[in-house]
Formats: structure tokens, sequence, C-alpha cells
């Protein structure tokens, strides 16, 4: 086990350093030179040679990106150009908005997709079944910012139960801060759950016949026990795989859904650096959502070796 | 026929499907209105009330620009999907021909490419190359790489192992030769199947680039943002925020619906 660990560490290590170099070198490649983008049409020739010394744009690439590098272990991550402060800082301060809010939204799309899913397979071909497959079909269709403008519609427009945006910070305490993110939850779990709804409700037929659900419901368990005790927890592994697929998506879910309930994240970080050409807080934001879709797959992996002996067998 | 009639998934998909190409044909030469027509006098009509869809704040017929965006949003999505299969493709039977290290370095690359969002590589891309209907392409059309490079080579490595192709070897014909001949065809309706359910995602994906304004330009209608626009007039014309996110809803949902009839249509081993 541990030396498992230790391989998919190093792994995991050598995957980010190459997302950050590819990252790194993409942005180089690119035409048009960051100073000049940052800067834009009227800034004099003295102003630009300054910001791209600053920016270490006159050092060659591999110099820039070691330094970066040893930056970023050091968390330091750069200077914002706009907001002139450090961007690990800025990421941090972002985070803790995000962060929750993409936790709701994985915790109410697994709390729909699971009970669901189970009681499609359990009632398949019948009419429950029909329509959480419905449900998935169309929840998986609808754009999540949609989502949030119709939740917007509803619940803040029309009956005013709901603010329509923004967010309050943590320090307006724990419940304002939680009702300002579960409108943009709510909108970013419902996609999630259309697609987790089918693979729980597929990994729970497949192994409902297997011999173990049969004996323990031939040793007197009734159905439903029988169920959730035996087959629900075997196909929570697919369904975890799924979730960890789908991470990317969430990520881009969530930049959207902060665009539409102004919420100070870190999506809307990176399209607010997008608006004002703060180009190293997008490079570092960007490298952050990626390292953050690496480690998840990363987490997900591991989480089966725990779960299931028979892969920590294969993987020797 | 009648195998086909008893399969409404399948059918639903396919007639919004063509429904949705159809409107989009159709608004390359006929709207109802000029959908850049500013028309103010008549500016945030509900719907019936001007148009059949009512009127935005500059008083723009939005059935017209939800037609002319049918066509941005479809055109723009198949040429990325076509992209990144015919790529990922490649690389794909490519690396099923070759297999050793390449195989785990590709993969690897796969995953490395994955793990970036298309919303994010076009913020990246329209930084330098300013944003519109090429950046959302590349962004989108990269990202669906991999997954077509994954698909292709599981699906190619198990028609390697098929008998004929091993006394195709045998007969000393060149890999390429095989892969041609024998590889690409049999993978097809996989690789089908696929670009229906990615031009849904890219559908989904384009609309988020432009709600974002990282799509094409004003005044080109799209569905993206014609929902933001609307973001500014949630309390006047609601009904405004309706209509194009049904549109994509619909165009998503019958995209995959057909991709999930065709994967039962083509794979009859798979019918549970």
């Amino acid at each position: 086990m541990i030396s498992i660990l230790i391989r998919r560490t190093l792994s995991l290590a050598v995957t980010l350093l190459i997302v950050s170099l590819l990252i790194f070198t993409v942005m180089d490649l690119l035409p048009g030179d960051p100073a000049a983008i940052m800067l834009g049409t009227s800034a004099s020739p003295e102003t630009l040679a300054a910001l791209q010394k600053q920016l270490g744009l006159d050092q060659p690439l591999p110099v820039r990106y070691l330094a970066w590098l040893a930056g970023a272990f050091r968390g330091d991550l750069g200077q914002s150009y706009t907001y002139g402060v450090p961007v690990a800082g800025l990421i941090g301060e972002r985070l803790i908005v995000t962060l929750p809010l993409a936790l709701i939204a994985i915790v109410l799309s697994v709390s729909i997709a699971i009970p669901l899913g189970v009681q499609a397979a359990r009632k398949h071909n019948g009419v429950f079944d029909f329509v959480a497959g419905l449900f998935s079909y169309i929840s998986i269709a609808v754009p999540a910012f949609w989502v949030g403008l119709l939740l917007i519609i509803l619940f803040s427009t029309m009956l005013g139960w709901m603010p329509a945006g923004g967010f309050p910070g943590w320090d307006a305490g724990l419940l304002a801060g939680l009702k300002a993110l579960l409108l943009p939850a709510v909108a970013l779990a419902l996609p999630q759950a259309g697609v987790l709804t089918r693979v729980a409700r597929a990994a729970v037929l497949e192994v409902m016949n297997e011999d173990f659900v049969r004996t323990a419901r031939a040793k007197g368990l009734s159905e439903g026990t029988a169920i959730w005790r035996h087959a629900v927890p075997n196909a929570l592994v697919p369904v975890f795989t799924m979730l960890g697929l789908q991470f990317t998506f969430l990520i881009a879910g969530a930049v959207l859904v902060e665009n539409v309930f102004n919420l100070p994240g870190l999506g809307r970080l990176a399209y607010q650096a997008l608006s004002q050409r703060d180009i190293i807080v997008m490079q570092d934001v960007v490298l952050f959502f990626s390292a953050l879709v690496i480690l998840m797959n990363f987490l997900v992996d591991l989480a089966y070796l725990v779960v299931d002996p028979r892969l920590r067998a294969g993987a020797q | 026929m009648r195998k086909l009639l008893r399969r409404p998934v399948f059918l639903i998909g396919l007639v919004i499907t063509l429904a949705l190409f159809a409107i989009a044909l159709l608004s390359l030469v006929w709207t109802p209105f000029l959908p850049t027509k500013m028309n103010i006098v008549h500016k945030l009509k509900a719907p019936l009330d001007f148009g059949l869809l009512g009127t935005d704040q500059f008083g723009r017929d939005v059935a017209s620009m939800l037609m002319v965006g049918a066509w941005n949003s479809l055109s723009t999505s198949i040429l990325a999907v076509l992209l990144g299969a015919s790529v990922g493709t490649a690389i794909g039977v490519v690396v099923a021909m070759r297999r050793g290290w390449l195989e785990l370095v590709v993969m690897r690359g796969c995953d490395i490419v994955f793990a970036v969002p298309p919303i994010l590589s076009a913020m990246m891309l329209g930084a330098f190359i300013g944003s519109g209907r090429f950046t959302a392409i590349i962004a989108i059309g990269v990202f669906m790489v991999p997954v077509f490079a994954r698909l292709a080579l599981g699906a190619a490595l198990q028609i390697w192992t098929r008998d004929y192709v091993t006394a195709a070897v045998s007969m000393g014909r060149p890999k390429a030769k095989i892969t041609l001949v024998h590889v690409l065809p049999n993978i097809s309706n996989q690789i089908i199947v696929q670009v229906t359910i990615q031009l849904g995602l890219a559908i989904l994906t384009e609309a988020g680039l432009s709600f974002l304004g990282l799509g094409m330009p004003p005044p080109t209608p799209t569905w993206g943002r014609m929902l933001a626009d609307a973001q500014t007039f949630l309390g006047q014309a609601p009904w405004l925020a309706l209509m194009p996110g049904l549109a994509i809803a619909l165009a998503v949902l019958g995209l995959n619906m057909l991709g999930d009839g065709l994967r039962d249509l083509l794979d009859p081993r798979d019918n549970s």
C-alpha cells in the first residue's frame, strides 16, 4: 500500500510539473507581449520596458519558468498587476467562496443522485425509472448558468426570498454566507446530479443481481436493506469516479455561475483578470484550477485503493 | 422502420436535431425580421406583443435572433467537434498501432489537456489573440481531442486483437494500411455516436463562452450573449432570459438523445 502511495504521489508531482510547464510555454508561445497587453496601446516605451523588467520578461523562458516555480513553492505566485497585491493572497481570498460553493454543489448533487438512481434501478423500467431518466436527460442539457438566471427570477425577483447575488462575506455570519451560496450551488449541482443519477442507476442495476446481494436477500434481509447495505456501497465506486471526471465541468460551471450571481470567487477573479488584462493572475488561476482537477482525480484514485482491496492487489 | 419506431429516444432526438438544423439553415436565407435591426420604439415587448417572441432592450426581434443564434452556435460547435474528433481519432489509432512508450505519453498528455476547462483556455487564448469564433473553436476543439483520442485508442486496441487483423498482419500488410482498411471503418460507429454527444457539450460550452463575452463579437446574435444581455432585465422582461436558455437546452437534449439512440441502434449488444 505504501509503495503504491509513493509511486502515485511521484507521478502526481510529475504531472503537475508538466502541466505548469505546458501552461507557461503555451502562454509564452501565444503571439503578443504580456506587458504590452496589460498596458494597452497608449503606454510609452519606457513604461513598457519597466513593466517587462518587473515581470522578468527580459529573461529567457527557462529562467522565468524556474523562478516562477521556485516562487510557487514558497507560496509566492507573483504580483497582480491591477490589484498590486500578491496573487497567492488573491487566490486564497477567493477560494473561501469557490471551495464552499463547489463542496455544497457536490454534496447536493450526490444526495439527489444516489436516492434517485437507486430507486430508479429498483423500479427498473417502471414509472419512477422513466421520471428519473427524464430528470437526468433534462438536467444534463440545461446550462448551469441559465438555471442560475431562472432561480434568480423565481426566488429573488418574483418571491423575494433570496438575494439576487453578491456575497456578504463569512464575517457576516455562517448562515448569511451559506444563504448567498445556496442558489448558485443548486444551479451548479443540477447538471452534475443528472449525470450522477445515470451512473448510480446503472451501477446499482449491475450489482443488484450479483450473488452477494442475492445472498443478503436470501438470509432474510428486506430488499431495501439488502440494496442499501450491500448493493449501494459497491455502486458508489463508479459514482465517485464520475464525480472525479466531472470535476473539470464543475469548475467551468463555477466560473459561469459565479458571474451570474456576482460571487467574489476564483471564477470571477479569472474573468476580471481577463477583462483587466492581468495576465499573471489569469495564468495562476488557470494553473490552480488545473492542479485542482488533477489533484481531485488523484484523490479519487486513492479512494479506490482504500475502498476496494482488489485494486490494491492489482496495482502492485 | 418499425424497429425505429420502437425507439422513442432515438426518434425524439432525431426530430429535435433535424428541427435545429432546419432552423439554423433557414436563418441563412430568411428570418422574420433583420436580427440586428434596432427598433427602440418597440423595445422590451412581451412575446406576441411584437413578433413571435417579443423584442430585446434595443427592440430587436427575439425570434430572429434565436434563429441566427442557432446557426452561430451549431456552426461553431460542429467545427470544434470536427477538429477534436479528427485530431483525437488520428492520435488514438496511431497510438494503437505503435503502442509502447508512446501510449503512456499520449495518455498522460490527455489527462493534462483534459484538466484545463475550455472556458479557461478560451480566456487565455482570448487575452492574446482576442476572443471570437476562432478562439472558441480552438478552445472547445482542443478540449475534445483527449476525449476522442481515448475512445479511438480503446476501440482500436480491441480491433487489433481480432482474427482478421491478425491474419492481415501475418500476411505482411503494413500497419498503416491495416489501420486505414480495418481499424478505422470498424471504430467509426463509436466515433459517430461520440461526435453527436460531444456536439451537445460543445453547444453548452459555446453558450457559456458567449455568455462571458468570449464568443462571437456583437452584434452577431448568440444564445449565450442573449442570456447575458437578458440578465440586466430580469425584473422587467424575464421572458428574455427564458427563450435562449430553452433553445440551448432543447438543442443539447436533442443531440444527447440522438447520440444515445444511435448507440443503441449501432451496438445491438448493449441493449440492457
